[in-house]
């Protein structure tokens, strides 16, 4: 279990993270979402006892994480994959890990097999690698210990479609067996199909918290209709009925179930052209607007 | 801290259903409670050198600097043996050959080992899996040390084999071994000294090897910089030591010396590596 209290971090003027409070249980992986620069990573960094927070606390499986003995056989931790030596060898890298947390040679070699690095790859050197063989590297060196618990800091960057696939499953697998898991992104759709609750974070606070089922999947229907004349009827008459409406690119996004929206389209006479369930929603909106407002594409604009 | 982690471990172990062993057993393992029953100890402060150690050849860049130094001082020693006159292949002078490669090359071995966590980001995986900085730190300095050691002992030991076969006597005369030992470990010590004060490789070593010269050269132009330098002086501060004719002032110029460059440094470098935040 990761819980974050009241966690701030001000670099002099800049508040990096703002005052964040939230709890990832056992048995959960929890998305932790933010366009870049939005204080993923410098929480990340708070909860693992590498900056030191200027308010609040964060503790893993109860503890400070400074206060953990020998970290690495509770909590598996990539934070860069990229911060590794250049000089060093894959399968040497893992060993010094191995080394720290008390584990013998064949974990090592275990912990290779499991994130599908070959023991050729494992030779060479790591400033070689690519950025997705540096990824399955970090994993490895992470899931090392054996741990109950993961903080990972962007994992599914540099993997392929198929390479997120394949985390997806190890971490559902993780998590299913009783794990805890804390990840980072900054790609929504990344977040949606591995984390079972997000944490959505812009400029340092938090501004959107729930279960991805909730924030993704309930709130939002697409819905088309035949001209703009018919989707305003329809709008109108949706919002007659207290129905959440917004209305974007000559569709609308509504919060609530096709069905109902059918059955308003029915009574309306609209003629239909998408109905349809699952779409990110508002919450997608949200994170836009977030993006634009700190992307630097937002601001050419 | 023994205390709390047995109390949060009991909690953990009422807490979870016995029935979740039994479970556990039947499949494969999972990332379940087992583990957290028993607190997997720290790593020991001899595993850690042993780990500092292993850091410090593990990479091309120190492996390289290891062969470069050999070869350096088999260069030299080679060049005495084949062109050196009767009388100057003595042992002293292939140890006065091999001191000076390692006086400048051993002082970059502690720095890359104390710099390597911060420009090649390695901290970040060093001080997640050891969260105790301090105790990296004292192992980084032990395992500079030990290595400088082991180096010293190689190269001596090659020095006085190839001053017995190419007929030179068994004669140290000259100089005193194990003061020779004592300034190149203070040097290997300055150099993790200078490493942890200035967390950057081109910086650390440009300060370890340029600043003393730059003291010695100052001190031989300025009067009142030689005064100070009697006491403050590194290379001059060691001169006795090489030639085993210490006596109590030059014990007390030894200890402000390496107060001022290795105790100093290693101060002002513990603390920022302890405060530091590692990004």
């Amino acid at each position: 279990m990761i819980q974050i209290e009241h966690l701030t971090k001000r670099y002099g003027q800049f508040t990096a993270v703002d005052d964040i409070t939230f709890t990832v249980q056992p048995g959960t992986v929890v998305g932790f979402l933010g366009p870049n620069g939005a204080g993923k990573s410098t929480a990340l960094r708070m909860v693992t006892g590498l900056t030191p927070p200027t308010s609040g606390r964060a503790t893993v499986m109860g503890h400070a994480y400074r206060d953990l003995p020998n970290p690495g056989r509770h909590v598996g931790v990539m934070l860069d994959a990229s911060a590794q030596h250049s000089g060093r060898t894959g399968r040497e890298v893992l060993t010094i890990a191995a080394l720290h947390m008390g584990l013998d040679k064949g974990q090592v070699v275990t912990a290779l097999e499991r994130v599908g690095l070959t023991d050729d790859e494992a030779g060479r050197r790591v400033g070689n690698y690519s950025l997705g063989m540096r990824q399955r590297l970090g994993l490895a060196a992470a899931l090392l210990g054996d741990p109950q618990v993961l903080i990972l800091d962007e994992p599914a960057n540099g993997l392929d479609p198929q390479g997120i696939h394949w985390m997806r499953g190890l971490l559902r697998d993780f998590a299913d067996g009783g794990g805890t898991v804390l990840l980072s992104s900054h790609l929504l759709t990344e977040v949606q199909v591995i984390a079972d609750e997000i944490v959505m974070i812009g400029r340092g606070r938090i501004v959107a918290q729930g279960t991805t089922t909730d924030l993704v999947g309930a709130r939002g229907t697409r819905v088309g209709a035949v001209d703009a004349a018919a989707l305003d009827a329809l709008a109108t008459a949706l919002r007659a009925r207290d129905l959440d409406v917004t209305s974007s690119a000559g569709v609308l996004l509504v919060n609530a179930a096709p069905e109902v929206i059918g059955r308003v389209a029915l009574e309306e006479r609209v003629v239909l052209t998408e109905l349809s369930a699952g779409g990110a929603g508002s919450l997608e909106e949200m994170f836009l607007e977030l993006t634009a407002a700190t992307s630097r594409e937002g601001a050419a604009a | 801290m023994t205390t709390v982690w047995t109390t949060g471990l009991s909690d953990r172990s009422t807490a979870g259903p016995t029935t979740d062993d039994s479970t556990e057993t039947a499949s494969s393992p999972r990332p379940g409670s087992r583990r957290s029953l028993d607190p997997a100890p720290a790593a020991s402060l001899a595993q850690l050198v042993r780990i500092e150690l292993r850091k410090a050849v593990d990479t091309r860049a120190g492996r390289w600097l290891l062969i470069v130094l050999c070869v350096v001082v088999v260069l030299a020693c080679g060049a005495l043996a084949i062109w050196g006159g009767e009388g100057e292949r003595t042992v002293t002078s292939y140890l006065g050959l091999s001191v000076m490669p390692m006086a400048i090359l051993l002082p970059v071995l502690g720095i890359m080992s104390a710099t390597q966590e911060w420009s090649q980001r390695t901290g970040l995986t060093t001080f997640t899996l050891e969260p105790r900085r301090g105790r990296v730190v004292t192992a980084k300095v032990v395992a500079a040390a030990l290595l400088g050691l082991i180096v010293i002992a190689v190269v001596f030991a090659t020095s006085t084999l190839l001053a017995l076969t190419t007929g030179g006597e068994l004669n140290f005369g000259a100089i005193s071994v194990p003061g020779v030992i004592l300034m190149l470990t203070i040097f290997v010590l300055q150099g993790v000294a200078f490493g942890l004060a200035l967390l950057n490789t081109p910086l650390a070593i440009v300060g370890a090897l340029v600043l003393p010269t730059v003291w010695t050269i100052l001190s031989s132009a300025f009067p009142t910089v030689a005064k100070a330098a009697v006491w403050l002086d590194l290379n001059q501060v060691t001169g006795p030591l090489v030639d085993g004719k210490m006596n109590g002032a030059d014990w007390a110029h030894l200890a402000t010396g390496v107060g001022f460059w290795v105790v100093l440094p290693l101060a002002i470098g513990t603390w920022r590596v302890l405060t530091r935040e590692v990004k």
